[in-house]
């Protein structure tokens, strides 16, 4: 199994500090696994010029060809004006129709007040529905307040990034199974 | 539709298109020389005239997994190889492509062919050719339009004058040679969407619909499209032809077809667009009321019959060498069309 932990700003360190735990978090559960973290504030990623994925060459094929290949995603954002940076939305758009299908995907969340609670139930998650993502319903959301110094201080975060690790595992093992079963009764 | 030089009264016609592409076989991994499968394909024009079809066509297309970019010289030896199959390209990327040289090229075909070559125009659905050939994507649309809209007059008048954005202007050009009867058919290839099957009608010119899978009747949808496009602007819809391509194999029985097939449609999905072709949907395909031609010889005919029905369209054509088909296989595709298909189609769409 792939995970790509997915880093979705160029801005702050906030969301990269949470998905550092979460990598943490997947890594010492599931050391099998193959998980990669990529922050896009590391990558020169073009913007989407309507060209499909595997044309992209540089950091923006490294990008979207370690997406593609991955069995699950785990999206870290900020909110940023209300809504998902343009960053994330970039990536997104470089990626082809349907291209979450058979994936599980599920959310970090790191925001400056709990007013933005909804905004990855509004924004992020009828884009992944739409690129037909297996969701994880239950999403991790972080406050301004919960962080101290690039640590993480609040406790009920921790736990809850480690379900959400444990959820987003379970239920990609439990999907492909479903799935070989299903392919498998085809015959062909 | 004479000027296409079709018939509707012997029936619809069937054909068999290859966009060249350049697979590694799923099953062995390994991968024919680029110089054998342009062979092959020569070589599989000649024995599907031989079975008795109506229609070879070879598309370009400059990407990795390719071997046919200068798709024309390869139907230029498939001119050379036959004697009566009608060819064509499925289709040539006019956008990044001067007109007047794919004309040049294509009347020269239709004289080695004998008046048996047509031109079929696209947009190209991959876009490094862009890049390649030194235009920019951002023009994608009006470069094609533009251009097209010059191969349409070169191909009407005998003397162009002509000047637009993409190209130096023409002053009093003669474009030459000129095909066998003076013009040739020029086709515009349309994607799925009803958006450029509109433009198509609009422009009069004959549509080759692309419908790969899916329920044939979401593809009914940008027929009814192009037709009333047409009539609006003032043509006759009952004298543009339309065509439709798409998946196309054959087996003893569906189960074996889909079984067949599904690997190398699935394999080339994943190499070409990054996406392989989900098994659900490949299943579905089997239906009747999908488009895709998958099955045995008598679930073809069927599909093919309720499919003419639905569209009354002239011309069928199907790919069937998608992802790395080895070339006995695709014999035997051959064997079922020209021994059962076909004569069954003719049957029942020529008029009586």
């Amino acid at each position: 199994m792939k995970v790509v932990l997915l880093s979705g700003s160029k801005v702050g360190s906030k969301t990269r500090t949470a998905m550092d735990y979460t990598k943490k978090a997947i890594t010492e559960k599931y050391p099998d696994l193959e998980t990669t973290l990529i922050d896009l504030a590391e990558y020169d990623v073009e913007f989407s010029d309507g060209r499909n994925y595997l044309e992209y060459e540089g950091d923006t094929g490294y990008v979207t060809k370690t997406i593609m290949e991955a069995d699950a995603i785990i999206i870290g954002t900020p909110i940023f004006q209300a809504s998902i940076p343009a960053t994330l939305k970039n990536i997104f758009d470089l990626l082809p129709v349907n291209a979450l299908q058979h994936k599980v995907a599920s959310i970090v969340v790191t925001a400056g007040s709990s007013k933005h609670y909804l905004i990855a139930e509004n924004q992020l998650k009828p884009i992944l529905g739409y690129m037909k993502a297996q969701i994880v319903q239950t999403y991790v959301f972080v406050e301004e307040q919960d962080f101290h110094r690039k640590e993480i201080t609040n406790d009920d975060v921790l736990f809850r990034i480690d379900r959400l690790v444990e959820d987003t595992v379970v239920l990609t093992e439990t999907y492909t199974k479903i799935r070989e079963e299903k392919e498998a009764a085809y015959g062909f | 539709m004479e000027k296409y030089r079709i018939n509707p009264s012997k029936g619809l016609e069937f054909g068999i298109y290859t966009l060249g592409d350049h697979i590694p076989d799923p099953h062995t991994g390994e991968r024919i020389s680029a110089e054998q499968r342009i062979h092959e394909i020569i070589e599989l024009a000649k024995i599907a005239e031989q079975a008795g079809i109506d229609f070879f066509s070879v598309g370009e297309s400059h990407q990795e997994y390719f071997a046919t970019q200068a798709h024309s010289v390869v139907l230029s030896a498939i001119a050379q190889a036959t004697e009566k199959i009608k060819i064509a390209s499925s289709s040539t990327i006019i956008s990044t492509s001067d007109p007047v040289r794919v004309y040049e090229d294509f009347a020269t075909i239709d004289l080695i062919s004998k008046g048996r070559t047509e031109i079929i125009a696209g947009r190209a659905s991959r876009v490094g050719l862009f890049d390649l050939l030194g235009y920019n994507l951002r023009d994608y649309e009006e470069l094609f339009e533009e251009k097209f809209e010059l191969l349409l007059k070169i191909n009407e008048e005998k003397i162009v004058n002509w000047s637009g954005q993409f190209r130096a202007p023409l002053r009093n050009a003669e474009v030459i040679p000129r095909p066998q009867s003076g013009s040739m058919p020029i086709w515009r290839a349309v994607g799925g969407p009803p958006a450029s099957a509109i433009k198509a009608g609009y422009a009069g010119v004959p549509m080759f619909l692309a419908n790969l899978g899916g329920p044939a009747t979401s593809f009914k949808f940008s027929v009814d499209a192009y037709r009333e496009a047409a009539k609006q602007n003032g043509f006759d819809p009952a004298q543009l032809p339309i065509s439709t391509a798409g998946f196309f194999y054959a087996a003893e029985t569906t189960q074996q077809a889909q079984k067949e097939a599904y690997p190398h449609v699935n394999q080339g999905m994943k190499l070409i667009n990054g996406r392989g072709y989900p098994k659900q949907q490949f299943a579905q395909g089997a239906d009747t009321r999908d488009v895709m031609n998958v099955g045995s010889p008598q679930q073809i005919i069927e599909k093919i019959l309720y499919q003419h029905e639905l569209f009354g369209h002239q011309r069928y054509i199907g790919q069937m060498d998608f992802g790395g088909v080895p070339f006995d296989k695709l014999m035997k595709n051959i064997e079922l069309i020209g021994n059962e298909i076909l004569p069954a189609i003719k049957k029942y769409t020529a008029k009586k």
